[in-house]
């Protein structure tokens, strides 16, 4: 079908443009930008005035579900939650119940997703077996299945071997490795960042080093493997630091950060309310600077949402015995903006770190909108007013801290290879 | 649109205050002001004559019902409760309760919930998790008042005003003193009650004498002097606080070992001389003798750990009745 999308503000980072203009769509691609091409009969026009018009979000880190619990029949859900966040890829990592180490894992999702037909779905593939941190998973046979990668999330590695072996592994197979840098020995069954708030509210501390060491200790790995490594969930500025420093002296890595991360922090924590217990923990105020600092100056590629819907029982316990995560689809987008409006970022890099970034970092054909790409397409209200009221998510997990934040910009629209897969009624 | 303001730090302290500022909870010291702690001590100080009456009952909680709901086990605390309770004419029952059993939140509550068909008045509660007394008191029907008995490492508020009261019944001016705390501040939800409460009461200054190990992170934002050297932190205080020390501290290389300990950090008849000549030296016990304390100290004239265990009877009959807004001010 052939649709046409008029005077919309189009924000295509990777083909640097930030203007008001048309984009033409035949056969699910883009069939051209600005002009209309010779002989293009559009059977559907959307009047994009006044809206954003921007590729469709990549989310490089979310969890379909909740560990140990089956989330096959969660897709559907999830997915269609995304869409309607204007999200049209998804990363999803493997330590989910089941854990994704077989390819038979890898093709159940891709069906389920075919099924649900909105948001395409990437694996990220268990880097040892049953994340167990002992044995190797089978990473030819997974990526030949389609995994765009291999990640132990955060569950510990045997020993410095494994984690050499690994790499060497990998890298032989052209895998990207993704790292969740933490150091399973520093974390000590803590559940809050390691501080002053911590200290008064008496709750097992994880401290700054458990980041920072991990990073240490993987940087003299990666150049002597050559591995290719992506490091998940950054919630220091020491940590950011260190992937800075790294990336300049010519390291093959790249680094994301959640966006909860970077607004939230321990301070949140007073009064013991565990829709606020992540992993990793809400940082200082100064870490929280960092980490928006570095999305200016480069040391950050991209934005992700880290979802993961949990079941209310989850949370319905003391502090450290609730699950860490937050259900984050439907806030992703709109946080990110909120970080344009602080003028802590422009648009257009913003708009980058959720899809052409991302994108980059996973190898994927995605998140830009030149001639022959793919039309996935997120048409955004900038203006839209509206209270986040976390009942009201098409996410199974209702687990959000953001509920009663007011937002600006909404998403109306989202089209998947150009169908139009949601629509804000 | 509504812009991001980061919450102040301080717990709110609404969830422990009724409208009208009465005490409905009792979680922690942190956020009360020297008014409430003083109402408190002073309830408690209408109490002590009680304990040593021939009838030891007084009517003022007759026809409630509370329950000792203890999710870690103990022996001493429950028993204070009970017969605080007891001693306030109030029907008491004591549940031991396994945590395996409601290691899921879901059964925390239905436990919660049954509790509360059977009309109780009060949840006396201790349990392993930091926080978990908030989150009773967060969800239990409107009805009940919530003590917390220790949560955690997070807070043990009566036994800190029962050490506020010892501290009051041998020490006029709190602004003059000099408090030290020794030992396991990291895991005592003990000591992090003690400093909030000395606090508040504006004590002159309050010392913490630990190994790095032993102290929790940027501790000094609570309002304490840190010192690593016991010597040092003892010079010329007026109380001295002694922590117990639990033996699985050894084996989480935190410390080498009680022998190293006792010599560092143990209180002895020497080392108390380098302290005020009238210091008070106090233990919220059981304490081991010879490795945070020597006998002769313990047992000495300058110890008042039996008086605490007593004053700990009068103080949670005090929290127990202005929590259930059933003390008038004079009992005595």
């Amino acid at each position: 079908m052939k649709i046409e999308i008029l005077n919309g503000h189009l924000v295509d980072p990777a083909n640097k443009i930030d203007q008001t203009t048309n984009l033409f769509i035949a056969d699910g691609k883009v069939a051209a930008v600005g002009h209309r091409p010779p002989g293009f009969k559009a059977k559907k026009t959307i009047d994009a005035s006044n809206h954003l018009v921007i590729p469709g979000i990549v989310d490089i880190g979310m969890r379909l579900g909740e560990p140990g619990i089956d989330h096959t029949e969660q897709i559907n859900c999830e997915s269609k939650a995304a869409v309607s966040a204007g999200i049209t890829t998804l990363c999803c990592f493997p330590d989910t119940g089941p854990i994704i180490d077989t390819p038979a894992e890898i093709d159940s999702i891709q069906r389920h997703q075919r099924q649900a037909g909105q948001a395409h779905i990437h694996v990220i593939a268990a880097l040892t077996k049953e994340l167990a941190g002992t044995e190797l998973s089978e990473m030819a046979s997974l990526k030949a299945a389609g995994c765009l990668g291999v990640s132990n999330t955060w569950q510990p590695l045997d020993s410095s071997r494994v984690a050499r072996r690994a790499l060497e592994y990998a890298a032989s197979h052209d895998l990207t490795v993704y790292i969740h840098p933490e150091d399973h020995g520093l974390l000590d069954n803590g559940c809050a960042h390691e501080g002053a708030v911590a200290t008064r509210l008496g709750l097992p501390g994880i401290p700054e080093a458990a980041e920072t060491a991990a990073i240490g200790f993987y940087l003299p790995l990666i150049e002597a493997t050559g591995a290719r490594v992506h490091f998940c969930r950054l919630s220091t500025r020491q940590g950011i630091k260190m992937i800075r420093r790294a990336r300049h002296d010519g390291l093959p890595i790249t680094a994301d950060v959640n966006a909860h991360q970077l607004f939230l922090t321990e301070m949140d924590l007073a009064d013991f309310n565990p829709l606020f217990h992540t992993r990793p923990p809400l940082r200082t105020m100064r870490d929280r600077d960092g980490l928006r600092e570095a999305l200016s100056n480069g040391s950050l590629q991209a934005i992700c949402s880290d979802h993961l819907p949990l079941s209310p029982d989850a949370k319905l316990a003391p502090f450290p015995a609730t699950l860490p995560g937050i259900s984050a689809l439907e806030t992703l987008l709109a946080l990110t903006l909120r970080l344009v409006e602080e003028k802590v970022i422009e648009l257009t890099d913003a708009i980058r770190l959720l899809t052409a970034g991302p994108a980059e970092i996973l190898d994927i054909k995605a998140g830009q909108l030149g001639t022959d790409d793919r039309a996935d397409i997120s048409i955004i209200d900038p203006e839209a007013s509206w209270e986040c009221d976390p009942y009201q998510f098409q996410s199974e997990g209702k687990n959000s801290p953001f509920g009663g934040w007011h937002f600006k910009g909404r998403v109306t629209k989202t089209l998947v290879a150009g169908k139009t897969v949601f629509v804000r009624r | 649109m509504t812009h991001y303001v980061p919450r102040p730090g301080a717990l709110p302290v609404n969830m422990q205050l009724t409208e009208e500022g009465r005490l409905k909870h009792f979680l922690t010291v942190e956020g009360l002001s020297a008014q409430t702690l003083i109402e408190i001590l002073d309830a408690a100080e209408s109490f002590t004559s009680i304990s040593g009456q021939s009838v030891k009952k007084v009517p003022l909680l007759r026809g409630k019902t509370i329950f000792n709901l203890f999710f870690e086990p103990s022996t001493r605390t429950l028993t204070t409760f009970e017969l605080a309770a007891r001693r306030l004419s109030a029907d008491v029952m004591n549940m031991n309760i396994n945590t395996s059993a409601t290691a899921k939140g879901e059964s925390l509550l239905d436990t919660l919930r049954n509790l509360e068909a059977m009309y109780s008045d009060m949840f006396i509660v201790r349990h392993g998790n930091s926080g978990a007394a908030q989150f009773i008191a967060r969800h239990v029907a409107p009805h009940i008042s919530v003590i917390n008995a220790g949560d955690g490492n997070h807070a043990h508020p009566t036994q800190a005003m029962l050490d506020m009261f010892t501290i009051r019944r041998h020490k006029t001016d709190f602004s003059a003193l000099r408090v030290a705390i020794v030992g396991d501040i990291l895991h005592s939800r003990v000591a992090r009650s003690q400093i909030h409460a000395l606090n508040i009461l504006n004590t002159g200054e309050v010392r913490v004498i630990a190994p790095k190990t032993l102290l929790p992170a940027e501790v000094e934002q609570l309002g304490v002097r840190v010192y690593h050297d016991l010597q040092q932190g003892l010079k010329d205080v007026d109380v001295i606080i002694m922590l117990r020390l639990q033996k699985e501290r050894m084996s989480g290389a935190l410390l080498p070992s009680e022998n190293e300990y006792y010599r560092l950090y143990g209180l002895d008849s020497e080392r108390l001389k380098l302290a005020k000549p009238d210091a008070i030296v106090m233990h919220p016990g059981p304490a081991n003798r010879g490795v945070e304390i020597s006998s002769e100290v313990a047992d000495g004239k300058q110890s008042v750990i039996l008086q605490q265990v007593g004053y700990g009877l009068a103080v949670r009959m005090a929290a127990m009745t202005i929590c259930l807004g059933s003390h008038s001010g004079d009992q005595a």
